[in-house]
């Protein structure tokens, strides 16, 4: 039964039938959402794209080519400064502020590649922990990104088309989050992303097969930049107002945390760790609205667990839950998916 | 003019000098094999020529051109592949990954063209295909079917040896670098590889410079032979004039670790 291989096979996006039914079903569920969900929700679910498309990019730099940063608020900063700025005083469509504000941040993602290339581990988080603070202090200069005061985001418009609510900025925002990730995930599949791979596993045995160190690490930068700028340029328009304070040193952790939970190295891990985390996150903002329970925990929180007599619950049940995961499934949530992915791999099948 | 030559190559690590004044060349198309015992500067050697490591003093020629100093990326772009003695793999990719970084250099899909896989007939899917093929003609050469869509970090140590041949010979070098590529194998391993490395020769064309403890192996298969000690040079030869040489005989075949013995 020797066959003629297809090797297109090794590569293609619908590997099988069940990928594909339910990737079509995720479709479906997502054009749906908004009509059957409350607006908050909606606002929920753009946050979490957001975080998706940077902890996307950011995975192909950590997860993929084994460098960390801990600076991608940075990035994103300069992305949700570039849209709004670029839209404001060089009056450009929306749709082309976005990704030219992409672009300014892989660039310093590239200038903050070219130090990095002599740095490793905690030597490099410190490095891009430094560019993240640094670039928020410098906006916070700048005349006319609105210096401390912030910057208001524009009226969205595209083409005829008026996105006034949650649920149209929906409409925009997810179609570009599945397209970033559908890029992220050709790229980890060809030449670049398999010379990412290499410098990870084994760096002088990727350099020994012809692969350039220098440029393919930079470029991990510059890639994984453009995804958080572009991620920022969003969140502009989610929070319709942006100020430097914002773009905070917890903001860069948090992304990490997300691509860390979520899995590294793998293109479910970090949809589902900053899906997760993302929602998390907002929900444990309502913890002390549970009935009994809330009122039950921000007492014991107040009483046994805070120096500062503040209610601090909602910080210790999101580290509560960190630990679990990291305890159980080092690999993160992707862990315990390719365990059970077995299961429904086959399924309706 | 010969087709690669090593001229009074020198380096030393702080006081220790690792290599001192060696001379060597190799004619295309032959099997040249470099011996000695533990910490005579074989893997060193190979570090230099290959970018690894910068030689304090010294030249090495590729087709008349000058190559120390070069970055190994550049090295492996003028056609030279290797080996490793301590296995570099790619852990957590598949043997056919692994073997497609050989390929890395020979394709042209960047940035754009990888993010815009959009199919079958999309610039980036012809070129996957295509390559893929290359690396299958490679896995049946070395008969590596079984481990194709394996992670190579969990297979057996033998089975490594042959992924990192077939990521250098994926490359299509003009000169290979093999650093001890039977140790720790077992007698039958031992015995594919070397039909294998003389098949490289006969039919790839491709000239071998080869590390290598087994002394029935390297005797069998060399054309020439170059015994290092400490550094320096013992004596270079055919097979018949190194092994009858008494340095030799002493300083490595004398020494019976149970690896160098033949
Ligand atoms: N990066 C380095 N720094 C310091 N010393 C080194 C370095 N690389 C090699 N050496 C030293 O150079 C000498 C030669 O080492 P090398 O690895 O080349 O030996 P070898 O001939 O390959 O031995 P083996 O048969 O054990 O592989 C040794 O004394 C080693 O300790
Ligand atoms: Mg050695």
């Amino acid at each position: 039964m020797d066959m003629k291989r297809d090797y297109y096979e090794d590569v293609q996006f619908f590997t099988s039938g069940a990928i594909t039914f339910w990737l079509s079903t995720l479709v479906i569920g997502l054009t749906l959402f908004p009509f059957v969900a409350k607006n908050y929700y909606v606002y929920v679910a753009n946050y979490m794209a957001i975080n998706v498309i940077v902890v996307i990019g950011l995975n192909l730099l950590v997860g993929y080519t084994g460098q960390i940063s801990m600076g991608h608020a940075g990035f994103f900063a300069i992305g949700a400064y570039g849209t709004v700025a670029l839209m404001t005083h060089a009056h450009f469509p929306f749709l082309l502020a976005l990704p030219v504000a992409g672009l300014i941040a892989a660039g310093f993602g590239f200038l903050l590649g070219l130090p990095a290339l002599r740095l490793e581990g905690p030597y490099l988080a410190i490095a891009t922990l430094g560019f993240g603070i640094t670039i928020t202090q410098i906006i916070g200069k700048i005349k006319i990104l609105g210096e401390r005061q912030g910057l208001h985001a524009p009226e969205l418009t595209i083409g005829p088309w008026h996105l006034n609510t949650d649920r149209d900025f929906y409409f925009l925002l997810i179609p570009i989050t599945i397209f970033l990730a559908v890029l992220a995930r050709n790229l980890v599949h060809t030449k670049v992303g398999r010379a990412f791979i290499a410098i990870r596993d084994a760096d002088i045995a990727a350099e020994t097969m012809g692969v350039n160190l220098t440029f393919y690490k930079t470029l991990a930068f510059a890639v994984s930049a453009f995804y958080a700028g572009v991620g920022g340029g969003l969140y502009a328009f989610v929070l319709r107002f942006i100020e430097p304070e914002l773009f905070s040193l917890f903001m860069s952790v948090m992304f990490l945390t997300m691509a860390v939970v979520g899995g590294l190295g793998s293109m479910m891990g970090p949809i589902a760790g900053a899906s997760l985390l993302a929602l998390l996150d907002l929900q444990l903002r309502n913890i002390l609205g549970i009935p009994y329970i809330g009122e039950w925990l921000e007492a014991l929180s107040r009483n046994y667990f805070s120096i500062t007599g503040v209610s601090n619950i909602q910080m210790i049940v999101f580290g509560s839950i960190l630990i679990a995961i990291m305890l159980f499934e080092p690999l993160g949530i992707y862990g315990i998916w390719i365990r059970t992915k077995k299961y429904w791999k086959m399924w309706p099948y | 003019m010969a087709f690669f030559e090593v001229k009074n190559l020198s380096i030393s690590f702080g006081g220790l000098k690792a290599l001192d004044d060696i001379s060597f060349e190799i004619k295309k198309g032959e099997i040249y094999a470099i011996i000695g015992p533990n910490g005579a500067g074989k893997t060193t050697l190979f570090n230099c020529i290959n970018g690894i490591y910068k030689p304090n003093k010294g030249r090495i020629l590729f087709k008349d051109r000058n190559i120390r100093g070069k970055k190994p990326d550049k090295v492996a772009k003028m056609g030279i592949a290797r080996t490793f003695q301590n296995i570099e793999l790619f852990n957590n990719m598949n043997a056919m990954e692994n073997i497609m970084i050989g390929r890395h250099l020979h394709m042209a899909t960047g940035l754009f063209r990888g993010a815009f896989l959009w199919g079958k007939n999309s610039f980036a899917g012809k070129e996957e295909t295509s390559h893929r093929k290359k690396v299958e003609e490679i896995i049946d050469l070395l008969d590596l079917q079984s481990a194709r869509n394996k992670f190579v970090g969990g297979l057996p140590y033998g089975t490594q040896k042959q992924i990192e041949l077939a990521r250098a010979l994926a490359l299509e070098p003009e000169l290979l670098l093999l650093d001890e590529p039977c140790a720790g194998m077992n007698a039958e391993e031992k015995q594919d590889m070397i039909f294998w490395v003389k098949d490289i020769q006969d039919e790839l064309g491709i000239t071998i410079l080869l590390i290598e403890h087994d002394m029935t192996m390297v005797m069998d298969i060399s054309d020439r032979i170059l015994a290092l000690n400490f550094g320096k040079t013992i004596t270079e030869g055919t097979p018949q004039e190194v092994q009858k040489h008494p340095e030799v005989l002493r300083a490595y075949l004398g020494e019976d670790d149970g690896e160098c013995a033949a």
